[in-house]
């Protein structure tokens, strides 16, 4: 880019390069400053401090005795018998739960998104409304929509069962919410329900900006709109839908009100941060509950990596 | 007004302690918003007359497990906000360290009250709070069912299964097709704790970690108490109870489709409101007996007040705790809340017993009652509590059986106490 | 014919997005209305409507302040994170550097610890920065829960953008701000109302910080607020109080949709012909 100004300038000379680029680096930096010192100020510290108490045993009833441990939080052995995070299984069933919801609701929440945005680029009448009424879910604050929905499914006054009865598609009412099993399909459920219109206005932003003599062509060149879709529109929107993905991702990853309100949050259907929360608060464990969340952490960077990678998402270069 | 603040402090410090009168602002909480808080604001209100300092009431998250989390984090940083708390039973053991001795202010109070709470309230040989008002849990029945029927309430729970079985087969075959048995909490949290604790206690399986901190849980009379329990999911009591806190039990309870409930006293005076489909229809006794060998129990709940190591007026704050909990406030609050007194003889009151004449017959209850092992655990509490609901849920759940599932407990209470509590 | 068929499916399509999304909003205004045992009815009937609980949440707590402690909260939070982001994500979109990608995956990190674990320390930040139980307290951190999502995502805009706007820019010799400010700012309309408007919600949404680090009511935010509401007795749950506080809150956010909507369309369009 850099290089096609000084072409047209027309005084390529070397050092005249060189200067323009350090001052353009250098403004770079400058307009990083602002970012980098309100995370490093405010975000730094918390965490750092996290991933330091994981090798302590802090304990809240007493901060005082905290000594540093090592590796014990992580792995040790008493009497013959491995403590610790990575012999846990209560740990690693929140893992796979955390994992397996994850999977399963930014790829539904992805397609829905996907249909949504699709609905709301096409010109109709009462557009307006429609996309204010997709985005009402995303605006009800978490708390109230989770008790909301576990008021809804309750299996003995809730809404849902007796719309279901009254219908005819069951015999019984559900226990949603009770069941370990159907308790997990519950909270994809209204996870989906809540933040499709999050993906939703993420991918239509990214439609908006498609430009318009691209499906002009392949309309007179009779192209099949599904062709159209899947050769024209997805890769061009796919950096933003990629970005929406991981951000969705990394909510997703790291649930935690929904499975505590909306279940029975036994450990058949914790999550990670479910698991963290309970060592941190309500077991006082400030040492071992920030082990795990520095091993959530690194799950979640893994995971994260690998997503960009697959996703060939160029941080570096010039997309 | 600062520098008079300071002033008087200073002068006061100067004095020593003695009778000046220095107005200090103190900060606490009591109860959330609504009629508890009221009640806490008029008791207040004299006790700022009488003193002359002021006292800022704020108001804590709803539920439990997030006031427990919220006043951590501000004990734990050795914070100054708040002067004085008003705690769980179950929370002596877990902000011990935090909190001052109350022996000093009390001139002998405390002998008034229940001793088991008491004694809940010692952590480490200090008195780290006062009770204030207790609660256990209780049988709520459809006394017009059972006339109806012909049975008298159950004096055990293998009376209480069969009973209930039959009403309810008889109630839906008569058009109500939503009724059910019998109704309690089970979601996976300190509520299943506590009943899990009536169930075992009952069958005299004791207390899962007796006061020694000896884990005693691995009995056959636990056995026994957990299979009747998983007995009952599914038969006489819906699959959804495995989500239940105390609200969804009363709904179902309160909208007329079940027999019996556990609750906790609170439940009643909601069941007699106007618009109570039950309203008149509802008894209450205490819980059933563990066959015919097994005792009457309860689970004790309640409220205490406690004051903060860190408060900048400890004296003062201790002399509101003091008033809060004194025998004249209880009666008071138990004619006007029905909050039940943690002293004995106010239950004999005849003030108290006009004003809620149900609870006379609590008195027994709240003696017979059975503490969760908060005391012995200490600080572990949490995770023994969190071991006990979560092996119940599997047992009522059907993904284990009761034995296995106690001998699991056993173990895991093992791993948690390691040396010790 | 099949275009007719084609259209009805698309409107019987539209239907269902609409009633999905909007039924249990629908569902909170009809609870909204309920009291005592009502509450536990299965009706879908509104009538008869009974707006008491919507007077009871103004009058036991000072929910109005709460609304401006959100709205406050809520603005600031947009307004600081859009100005350090557009500067921050012109710096990663559009200029060369050594550490580009890592820069953004460490910004991107902090979106990956879960609130709770960096609670405690938060806390003890805010009570030394001197912010505790005041709204800079809660606007601090939940900037910083923004910030992440709104760099990479104005980034991933700013890269999408045309090259030769800037490089016209440059020949006349205009500095990187004026750039930012006059080339790019009023071509990244949509893109600066999508991500604001998430950055709102989310910070209007916030709980366990905006509850943590608040202690008195008159400085605590709606959801903090809500959760708050208590019944008349230690178990019960006051469900009509919190579908009315529910229904109020909900509310601003939908007219702020409303008016922004027509933006978000407008100003996309607008930048797809320029480019």
């Amino acid at each position: 880019m850099t290089f096609a100004v000084l072409q047209r300038s027309g005084s390529p000379g070397k050092t005249h390069h060189s200067d323009l680029t350090m001052e353009k680096i250098r403004s770079a930096w400058l307009f990083l400053l602002p970012m980098i010192i309100t995370l490093a100020a405010v975000a730094g510290w918390p965490l750092i401090r996290t991933i330091w108490l994981g090798f302590t045993n802090a304990n809240l009833t007493d901060l005082t005795v905290t000594e540093f441990i090592g590796f014990e939080n992580y792995l040790s052995f008493y009497e013959g018998e491995a403590y610790g995070l990575l012999v846990d299984p209560d740990w690693w069933n929140a893992v796979w739960n955390t994992v397996w919801f994850t999977l399963v609701s930014v790829s539904l929440e992805t397609v829905f998104g996907m249909g949504v945005a699709l609905i709301l680029h096409a010109n109709f009448k009462g557009r307006g409304i429609v996309r204010t009424a997709v985005l009402i879910p995303w605006a009800i604050p978490t708390i109230v929509s989770a008790q909301m929905w576990g008021w809804m499914l309750h299996d003995q006054f809730g809404v849902v069962n007796e719309i279901l009865l009254t219908l005819g598609i069951i015999n019984n009412p559900i226990a949603w919410t009770a069941d370990p099993d159907i308790a997990m399909w519950a909270v994809i459920m209204v996870d989906v329900w809540k933040t499709t219109p999050f993906m939703a206005l993420l991918i239509l932003a990214g439609l908006q900006m498609l430009p318009e003599d691209i499906y002009e062509a392949a309309h007179v060149d009779g192209i099949h709109p599904v062709k159209v879709f899947f050769n024209v529109t997805l890769p061009l929107i796919k950096p933003a839908l990629l970005v929406a993905v991981i951000f969705r991702a990394l909510d997703a990853l790291r649930i935690f009100d929904l499975i505590y309100v909306l279940t029975s949050s036994s450990t058949s259907t914790m999550s990670m941060s479910v698991y963290a929360r309970q060592q941190l608060v309500d077991f006082q464990e400030m040492g071992y509950g920030s082990a795990a969340t520095t091993l959530l952490f690194l799950i979640i960077a893994a995971l994260t990596v690998i997503t960009i990678t697959a996703g060939k998402l160029k941080l570096g270069e010039e997309a | 007004m600062v520098l008079r603040k300071t002033l008087l402090c200073t002068a006061m410090a100067a004095l020593g302690f003695s009778a000046f009168v220095s107005a200090a602002e103190i900060t606490i909480t009591c109860g959330n918003v609504g009629k508890e808080q009221q009640i806490c604001k008029e008791s207040v209100a004299e006790w700022e007359k009488k003193t002359g300092h002021s006292v800022n009431i704020v108001t804590p998250p709803t539920s439990a497990t997030e006031q427990l989390a919220l006043y951590q984090q501000i004990l734990g940083s050795g914070s100054s906000d708040i002067d004085a708390f008003q705690i769980d039973v179950i929370w002596p053991g877990i902000l011990g360290n935090h909190l001052i001795d109350l022996k000093p202010f009390t001139n002998g109070a405390e002998k008034e009250h229940f001793q088991a709470i008491v004694e809940n309230n010692t952590f480490k040989g200090k008195l780290v709070a006062m009770p204030w008002f207790t609660d256990a849990g209780l049988l709520f029945y459809r006394k017009d069912l059972l006339d109806k029927y012909g049975y008298e309430v159950p004096e055990t729970w293998e009376e209480l299964s069969e009973i209930a079985n039959k009403v309810q087969d008889a109630e839906r075959s008569a058009g109500n097709k939503k009724m059910w048995g019998f109704v309690f909490q089970a979601k996976a949290y300190e509520g299943l704790t506590c009943d899990a604790l009536e169930w075992i206690d009952s069958y005299g399986g004791g207390d899962v970690v007796n006061a020694n901190g000896d884990i005693t849980v691995n009995n056959d009379n636990t056995v026994k108490a957990l299979e009747m329990a998983a007995s009952w999911v599914g038969n006489i009591t819906p699959q959804g109870v495995l989500n239940y806190m105390e609200e969804d039990a009363r709904g179902v309870f309160q909208s007329g489709n079940a027999v019996f409930m556990r609750n906790w006293p609170y439940a009643w005076s909601l069941s007699q409101n106007d618009d109570s489909p039950i309203r008149g229809k509802v008894g209450v006794v205490a819980l059933p007996k563990g066959g015919e060998g097994g005792k009457q129990t309860g689970t004790l709940g309640g409220w205490q007040m406690a004051v903060s190591k860190y408060s900048e007026n400890p004296e003062v704050t201790a002399d509101l705790v003091m008033w809060l909990t004194s025998k004249e406030e209880q009666k008071r609050r138990a004619i006007v809340g029905s909050y039940n007194p943690t002293i004995a003889d106010l239950y004999d009151d005849p003030d108290v017993n006009k004003a809620s004449p149900f609870m006379g017959q609590l008195k027994a209850t709240f003696t017979n009652a059975v503490a969760r092992p908060s005391r012995a655990t200490g600080a572990n509490y949490n995770k023994v509590s969190t071991a006990i609901f979560n092996a119940t849920y599997e047992v009522l759940s059907g993904e284990q059986t009761a034995e296995a599932s106690v001998a699991q407990l056993e173990k895991d209470l093992k791993r948690i106490k390691r040396r010790s509590w | 014919m099949n275009k007719t068929i084609k259209s009805v499916l698309f409107y019987a399509l539209v239907l269902a997005v609409i009633l999905i999304s909007v039924f249990p909003f629908y569902y909170a205004v009809v609870t909204s209305f309920r009291s005592g045992t009502a509450l536990f009815s299965t009706s879908l009937w509104p009538f008869p409507v009974d707006l008491k609980n919507y007077f009871v949440i103004f009058q036991e707590q000072p929910f109005g302040t709460n609304i401006i402690n959100s709205i406050i909260v809520a603005t600031s939070v947009v307004v600081f994170s859009l100005a350090i982001a557009v500067t921050a994500s012109y710096a990663l979109a559009r200029i060369h550097f050594r550490g580009r990608g890592l820069l953004l995956m460490t910004v991107l990190s902090v979106s990956m610890f879960p609130q709770v674990a960096i609670l405690s320390g938060m806390f003890e930040l805010i009570r030394s920065l001197g912010v505790y139980n005041s709204l800079p307290g809660l606007i601090i951190p939940n900037t910083v829960l923004t910030l992440p999502f709104t760099v990479w995502v104005l980034t991933t805009f700013m890269k999408e953008l045309p090259k030769e706007l800037e490089e016209a820019a440059i020949v006349d010799g205009a500095s990187p701000l004026t750039i930012v400010v006059r080339v790019f700012m009023p071509l990244m309309w949509p893109a600066l109302v999508t991500t604001g408007l998430l950055a709102f919600i989310s910070a209007w949404n916030e709980f366990l910080f905006a509850l943590t680090f608040t202690l008195s009511n008159e400085v605590r935010t709606v959801p903090v607020a809500i959760a708050l509401m208590s019944g008349g007795s230690e178990h019960e749950l006051p469900w009509g109080n919190i579908m009315a506080a529910s229904v109020v809150v909900t509310t601003p956010i939908v007219a702020l949709v409303l008016i922004f909507q027509r933006k978000i369309v407008a100003g996309l369009t607008a930048g797809a012909v320029k480019g």
